[in-house]
């Protein structure tokens, strides 16, 4: 059967193409229930964009709740692999809170998890596939890089203390470079030690550009070699589509190593995300390195192009029309590829580009719209 | 076409000064009507005068690609947005006042008046201290008047309010001036021309510091 895209809204198109995608590169498809016990969720709150979760008594007595994430699941479930990566992907329903409406909403969300002995080429191809999985939506796409190593190895060697390293993040996040410095000088970090730190805050651009200038931000092997890691990692993507951006921050205590973030032109707001989350895996007792992302599909509503017509044929026909007839001429239309609407009168703000009457000498046309 | 969100009011024509020198220019914007969008094809730009409050919205969610606002609302509203500048204008401070003489009892719960109920509660939990919120949407300088609270959160510019209520600051929360902030998305489709304006104006703003 072949499904024309008049069918299929613009984020089920993405999804199954998605799919299809990740199915390509081995990835198989990871089904889950729709709930999971509540407390996997209170353990590891701060890695959920909410802590509110809708929950419910299971017949046993479990307090159990409708899944707000599905990486923290594919993650309890997994088992250590060696020498070999697990490559999982799923298209599920996760229940969130809204952030314009504070109402609660079901939210479909693709994507990918790689979890296992993941190596500079897995770390690789899952940055491949999130560029990728962008061009799916749209050619016009920027996947932002950051490597959150990098950014700890200069908040340490500028000696910033835990209790600011929030505040910093949050700089770094929102390219703040004015408000960082202020933070820099009252805590007495001269120009020399700072100068890294305020680099990377506004540090964003293509690799060949901005490489060059993070090689140079500290000489020693640990830097250099975090750096050539990160070269090597965004060698085989297409580099007019990646930007190195520090203001990719995600939570240090679940993520490390490099984070991504996908936007494409006409969606406000980022469309993928995702990263290397080797500290989760750690903190739900597995000794594997992961990497994964999701695409959120319900984002791209902006994005859909409005049709001009619910239907290309309004078929008008009366009460003494013969129903053989009618059913004849209605599959005709159909044959000819056209999207036909039989009514006995035309239905209030339906917009239609031909008006068609079923008479008894045969098929008139009384109106066309272009 | 980039879309610039501008508070309305005194600030805003101020701002609109410097994007103009920037190479921004929409003479339009200043003429007296009352249009709330005005355009310059030639220049690439498009300007909405806004609510002050309302700036972060507009650039949050996308209808304006960077916007002029002010910290307070930037700390009270948390918008997920890129704060690009400091643009070292409409200074002042935000602050903790009680009436003259006020003696602040750390025994029992301080019952605090505010419109920025966000930063209030961040600034005490950030002192371990007990407060009792109390929201209010204008006149809070009335409130410890009248025994509704204890003291106020609120913006101070020249304490001349506070000094008529028989009010005074008794201590600053945060500094506060207008900001330069950017939608995230925008910014990676039109991070030339934003990076433009934004090169020009901290150009500005540094003159304007050596000339001081």
């Amino acid at each position: 059967m072949n499904i024309t895209g008049n069918v299929l809204k613009k984020e089920e198109e993405v999804t199954l193409s998605l799919c299809e995608l990740y199915s390509s590169y081995g990835y198989t498809r990871y089904k889950m229930s729709k709930f999971e016990e509540y407390d996997l969720y209170v353990r590891n709150k701060s890695f959920l964009l909410s802590d509110r979760v809708i929950t419910f008594t299971d017949t046993n007595g479990k307090l159990m709740a409708l899944k707000p994430d599905v990486t923290l699941s594919i993650v309890k479930n997994s088992e250590d692999c060696r020498g070999y990566v697990q490559k999982l992907y799923y298209n599920e329903s996760v229940y969130r809170i809204s952030e314009s409406t504070h109402a609660w909403r079901e939210i479909s969300q693709t994507g990918l998890e790689c979890l296992g002995d993941v190596d500079e080429y897995q770390l690789s191809e899952v940055l491949l596939l999130a560029g990728k999985s962008l061009s799916l939506i749209s050619p016009e796409y920027v996947l932002d890089v950051s490597h959150l190593g990098l950014l700890s190895l200069a908040m340490r060697r500028a000696g910033i203390n835990e209790e600011d390293e929030a505040k910093l993040l949050t700089f770094v996040s929102q390219k703040n470079r004015h408000d960082m410095r202020a933070l820099l000088t009252a805590r007495g970090i001269g120009e020399k030690e700072a100068e890294p730190l305020l680099t990377l805050c506004t540090l964003s651009g293509v690799p060949q550009r901005v490489l060059p200038t993070l090689s140079s931000l500290y000489t020693d092997v640990e830097w250099t070699r975090e750096v050539a890691h990160l070269e090597t990692v965004l060698s085989p993507l297409p580099t007019e589509h990646i930007r190195i951006d520090f203001s990719v921050i995600h939570d240090l205590s679940y993520y490390n190593g490099i984070v991504f973030q996908g936007f494409v032109m006409g969606v406000p707001e980022r469309v993928l995300s995702g990263g290397q989350y080797d500290r989760l895996m750690q903190k739900l007792g597995k000794n594997s390195p992961a990497v994964g992302f999701a695409v959120y599909p319900e984002r791209l509503d902006t994005l859909v192009a409005q049709e001009s017509f619910d239907v290309d044929a309004l078929l008008l026909y009366s009460e003494d029309t013969d129903t053989r007839v009618l059913s004849r001429t209605v599959e005709l239309l159909l044959a000819g590829g056209e999207r036909v609407s039989a009514q006995r009168c035309i239905p209030e703000k339906l917009r239609y580009r031909r008006l068609l009457q079923l008479t008894e000498s045969g098929v008139k046309l009384l109106e066309e719209n272009a | 076409m980039l879309n610039i969100a501008l508070p309305k009011g005194r600030l805003g024509e101020r701002v609109y000064a410097m994007f103009e020198r920037a190479g921004f220019a929409c003479p339009t914007l200043l003429e007296n009507t009352r249009k709330l969008i005005f355009e310059n094809e030639e220049c690439g730009v498009r300007y909405f005068w806004v609510k002050p409050s309302d700036v972060a919205i507009y650039v949050e969610r996308g209808a304006a690609d960077i916007g002029v606002a002010g910290k307070d609302i930037l700390l009270e509203y948390e918008p997920d947005v890129y704060e690009l500048l400091d643009l070292c204008t409409g200074k002042c401070r935000m602050a903790v006042a009680a009436p003259v003489g006020f003696r602040d009892d750390p025994a029992r719960t301080l019952k605090v008046a505010t419109k920025f109920t966000n930063i209030a509660q961040n600034y005490y939990a950030s002192k371990g201290r007990d407060i009792d919120m109390i929201h209010l949407n204008g006149s809070i300088e009335i409130a410890p008047i009248l025994g509704l609270s204890d003291v106020i959160v609120d913006i101070v510019e020249t304490g001349t309010t506070l000094k008529e209520n028989n009010l005074e600051v008794i201590e600053t929360v945060v500094p506060i001036s207008a900001r330069l902030i950017a939608n995230r998305a925008a910014w990676k489709f039109k991070t030339e021309q934003i990076q433009t304006l934004c090169d020009h104006i901290a150009m500005q703003l540094q003159t304007e510091e050596q000339t001081k």
